[in-house]
């Protein structure tokens, strides 16, 4: 039965996360950059640009030059230096690349490792998928930096990891060099699995959002202990004591250890106000910080507890009503929690969504007014600044990373078409060179499809399908209810 | 169920849904007139310096000199943009207000064939979607049944009821309703070789031939609908009901069959599309596309027959891993230009207010901007037959009208007002609300 799309988005995030990956691509086909893997990144002049800074206001009949992946000059006039490759952007503008502060693309199958409360264990940067076609549609969405999570099933969920969008290059490429990595926390409707199990599943613990605060207190007060043996351990041992036993190491609460010595960020699913307020409390009990909390729909309630605490705000631009604990999810969210101090970013969720941040980004200059440079540092700075990325990335200076996106319009507009995208200082995205590469593309599936074809009328079974019936269908949809820790 | 349980559910959904009390109001007057506006008529150039007229309910006039009736409320419109108000012809609104939460969504009805249900028989006028929506500049839009939305159950049906054509304000149904029934939903049955069990809650693969044979049982049944439906209507003519033991589920296809009342067919791939164009065009069915993925590859089809199609969301991921990254961006210029017609539809509710937003990312990959804006106002009105009574401003139509700071079709613009039926119409909202309390919270000690 055909399901209609609608939604996809929310759909997609609901099942996605949860069933094995389909049909892993054969072809890269257009995708695929030529020669992006090449030891030494090219010096490049862009000139004639609109460049929004994001730090210093815009330049406009602007110029950039990349060396060595970097931005080594911002400026109106810059001589072209021998051997640069020239990029002429005239009418064009120049944002600093996206940064998707949640995200669940490159992932190798499930997100969520729903079976236990505590997931610790689990760690996405185990699983990244350097393959999935999701890279490369987000990249041309100018996204250059996605803060890869673990899903939402559990109140304390797997380690994240942050990378940087380098399509064509191995997994082992992906990781941003020196983020801090992180590890999913999860508050609400998902932990205690609201919308899923139940029908006969077995119901695990918690199942309310007490129990959720139970279960994160008693997974730190563990971690506690666990430090403190470790601690004794080591200092016994730095004395010079001989023939000491080691306490049994535990992979369950050495990442919550990582968080009590600020090596580890929290990044925490919630929707509610008093599920905020409650893990500020757990958090100022056993002495870690929030880094981010994710989602946050009702953040704008609790904004000057947010900016006291000095945690990040990682929000969705307009979703809302899609299930109980959204339902007083506003679109000013943003703009509101913004204006008493808090840093705040807009992510995605989704790899759909991430393919126009730049343009949810700008619905808070309608939703609560921000300004034109504040909307684009949500999409920006502000991700940069809650991952402990900002000296490398999410503005436009010299020494940054030279992760760049050129629009044919002010990205701030619902008629801006990415043109290029540069991570590093190589051009990972460009859709001219995509429009080109289209009709090879079309030439080799076609190729693919007939050999398939006469391959199968070889056969003698005459009821096996045409290879064009033999195309995987859709994904199953299972309904969201049925889902164990959908990522929303 | 215990007593005490029940008695707080309902109090949970009373403050939902009634506490909030925002106004769906509508401000009584007979007569207001727009001035020096640029007006965008869509059935002509747009008026530099314009009036519109607005006169019980509906438009009077609409130029650059045309009298402002005494008693008039007058809106200076100098600086801001006259459009027709926004149409989405695929939502839930009214049908669903919390798409997990099952006691809020009565979109989707249990069994195959439910020819005979009607959305306009279940919509709340108070949903916050309503309002929200409206703030977007959109006007009306169809409920329709069955048509997927975050429906948390899941289910599905091969015929879902009738769409109905509704105003996005109103006290009750009738206020809002422009046209009861204007659609027979038809969701297309696929050939699924994969399937999901919710019981054992495994995925499970079956062969084609048996996937095959399924999907012929189910166009099997629908073609038996179908004649009934028709040997009803012989009946029909032969006697009144009375004489006849009546069946609601086969009077309802009785518009069906005589091609009175379209059937939307949602249907993704093109396959699919070709099938379900094959059996209508056999049946004689009037058929509207929705989805339409694929519609891209069957546009030639799609133009020789005639058959509009209501595009599903442009800010879609390709369905193919190997398809253009931008496939779902690109097919609304394709289409345009193969001249298929088309409306751009949300199909759903929370997400309704992005309406513009999809029809403004088409133009970014080679629509023209009139077209954009005539597939959120004028088109679907066409496509759905009502447009003899909204989706352009001409003397006569109903004066679903909205005033803007800009185009109505960027993420930025704002409405400044709204008319539906003719009233000026608020466009607070639930939202608004939030933002306006706490906005005002006191520092936090």
């Amino acid at each position: 039965m055909n399901t209609p799309m609608s939604t996809p988005r929310k759909l997609a995030v609901f099942i996605a996360t949860f069933l094995p990956a389909l049909a892993p691509g054969q072809m890269r086909g257009a995708n695929a950059p030529p020669g992006v893997v090449s030891d030494r990144a090219p010096i490049i002049l862009i000139q004639n640009a609109t460049i929004l800074t994001v730090s210093h206001g815009n330049i406009e009949h602007g110029a950039i030059l990349i060396r060595d992946g970097k931005i080594a000059e911002v400026g109106t006039s810059i001589k072209a230096p021998k051997d640069a490759q020239v990029i002429d952007a005239g009418g064009q503008f120049v944002m600093p690349g996206i940064i998707d502060c949640h995200s669940h693309i490159a992932v190798d199958g499930d997100v969520n490792e729903g079976s236990i409360a505590v997931s610790s264990i689990a760690n996405i940067a185990d699983v990244l998928n350097p393959d999935d076609i999701d890279i490369y549609r987000d990249l041309a969405g100018g996204v250059t930096v996605a803060n890869v999570l673990h899903g939402s099933a559990n109140p304390i969920g797997g380690q994240t990891v942050v990378i940087k969008l380098r399509w064509g290059q191995p997994a082992s490429k992906l990781p941003f060099e020196g983020a801090l990595p992180g590890i999913k926390f999860a508050l609400g409707e998902n932990p205690k699995h609201s919308n899923f199990g139940g029908r006969g599943a077995s119901a695990r613990y918690p199942a309310t959002r007490m129990g959720v605060e139970e279960t994160i207190r008693g997974a730190f007060a563990e971690a506690r202990d666990y430090k403190a043996g470790w601690d004794v351990y080591s200092k016994r041992a730095g004395a010079g004591e001989k023939n000491l036993i080691p306490p049994r190491r535990d992979l369950r609460l050495e990442p919550l250890v990582e968080v009590l010595e600020s090596k580890r960020y929290v990044h925490s699913h919630c929707y509610r106000e008093d599920e905020i307020l409650m893990l500020l409390r757990v958090a100022k009990e056993f002495g870690f910080k929030v880094r981010t909390f994710q989602h946050i729909l009702e953040g704008y309630k609790v904004a000057d507890e947010l900016a006291a605490a000095g945690v990040g705000a990682s929000t969705f631009s307009d979703w809302w009503a899609y299930k109980v604990e959204a339902f007083s999810a506003i679109p000013y969210n943003a703009a509101l929690m913004t204006r008493r101090g808090v840093v705040v970013s807009i992510n995605s969720d989704d790899a759909e969504e991430a393919t126009h941040l730049n343009q949810e980004a700008a619905k808070t200059m309608k939703f609560g007014g921000l300004s034109h440079d504040e909307a684009l540092k949500l999409v920006t700075l502000n991700p940069a600044m809650q991952l402990g990325i900002d000296k490398r990335v999410g503005s436009i200076d010299p020494g940054k990373d030279a992760d760049l996106v050129l629009y044919n319009h002010d990205p701030l507009s619902a008629y801006a078409v990415v043109q290029k995208t540069l991570v590093d200082g190589r051009v990972y995205f460009d859709r001219q060179r995509d429009l080109a590469g289209r009709a090879s593309v079309e030439k080799e599936k076609k190729a693919l499809l007939e050999k398939e074809k006469r391959a199968a009328e070889k056969k003698p079974d005459a009821a096996a399908p045409k290879p064009a019936d033999k195309k995987p269908d859709e994904k199953p949809k299972p309904p969201a209810s049925a889902v164990p820790g959908g990522a929303l | 169920v215990n007593r005490a349980l029940l008695a707080r559910i309902v109090v949970v959904f009373v403050s939902l849904f009634c506490a909030a009390g925002f106004a769906s109001a509508q401000e009584a007057s007979t007569a207001y007139a727009i001035t020096h506006a640029k007006i965008f008529t869509l059935a002509g150039a747009p008026i530099e310096d314009g009036i519109l007229v607005i006169r019980d309910g509906k438009i009077a006039a609409v130029g650059t000199n045309a009298d402002v009736p005494p008693g008039a409320q007058v809106i200076d419109g100098k600086g801001l943009q006259v459009y027709p108000g926004l149409f989405d012809p695929v939502t839930q609104i009214g049908l669903s207000e919390i798409a997990a939460a099952s006691a809020t969504v009565d979109s989707t009805e249990a069994g195959l064939f439910n020819p005979d249900t009607v959305a306009a028989e279940a919509v709340l006028p108070s949903s916050e979607h309503i309002p929200v929506t409206r703030a977007a500049g959109i006007t009306e839009v169809l409920a329709v049944p069955a048509s997927g939305g975050f429906d948390s159950r899941g289910s599905t049906n091969i015929l879902g009821g009738q769409a109905s054509a509704i105003h996005l304000a109103g006290w009750t149904i009738n206020d809002m309703l422009i046209k009861k029934s204007v659609a027979m939903v038809l969701d297309w049955p696929e050939i699924e070789t994969r399937s999901f069990d919710f019981a054992t809650f495994t995925r499970k693969t079956k062969p084609f031939t048996e996937a095959k044979q399924e999907y012929d049982k189910q166009v099997n049944d629908l073609s038996d609908w179908l004649d009934n439906a028709r040997h009803y209507a012989q009946a029909w003519g032969h006697g009144g009901p009375s004489e006849y033991q009546r069946d609601l589920k086969l009077e309802a296809l009785v518009p069906v069959v005589r091609g009175e009342l379209p059937v939307l067919v949602f249907a993704t791939r093109a396959r699919d599309i070709r099938n379900a164009v094959e059996f209508c065009d056999a049946q004689k069915l009037k058929m509207i596309l929705a989805g339409g993925a694929e519609a891209y590859k069957v546009k030639e089809l799609l133009r020789s027959k005639n058959i509009p199609v209501v595009l599903q969301p442009t800010l879609t991921l390709p369905r193919d891993e190997d398809d253009p990254y931008d496939r779902s961006l690109t097919q609304p210029a394709e289409l345009a230009e193969a001249h298929v017609k088309f409306a751009f539809g949300s199909f759903d509710n929370s997400f309704a207010r992005r309406l513009g937003q999809q029809a403004a990312n088409a133009v970014g990959y080679g629509l023209p901007y009139d077209e954009a804006l005539k597939a959120v106002t004028l088109y679907p009105a066409q496509i759905f037959g009502l447009a003899d009574q909204i989706g352009t401003l001409e003397s006569g139509k109903i004066a679903n009208v909205i005033v803007t700071d800009g185009d109505p079709l960027e993420l930025t613009t704002d409405v400044r007002y709204l008319f539906i039926k003719g009233q000026l119409t608020s466009t607070d909202n639930r939202h608004k609300a939030l933002y306006e309390k706490y906005l005002h919270r006191p520092a936090a000690k």
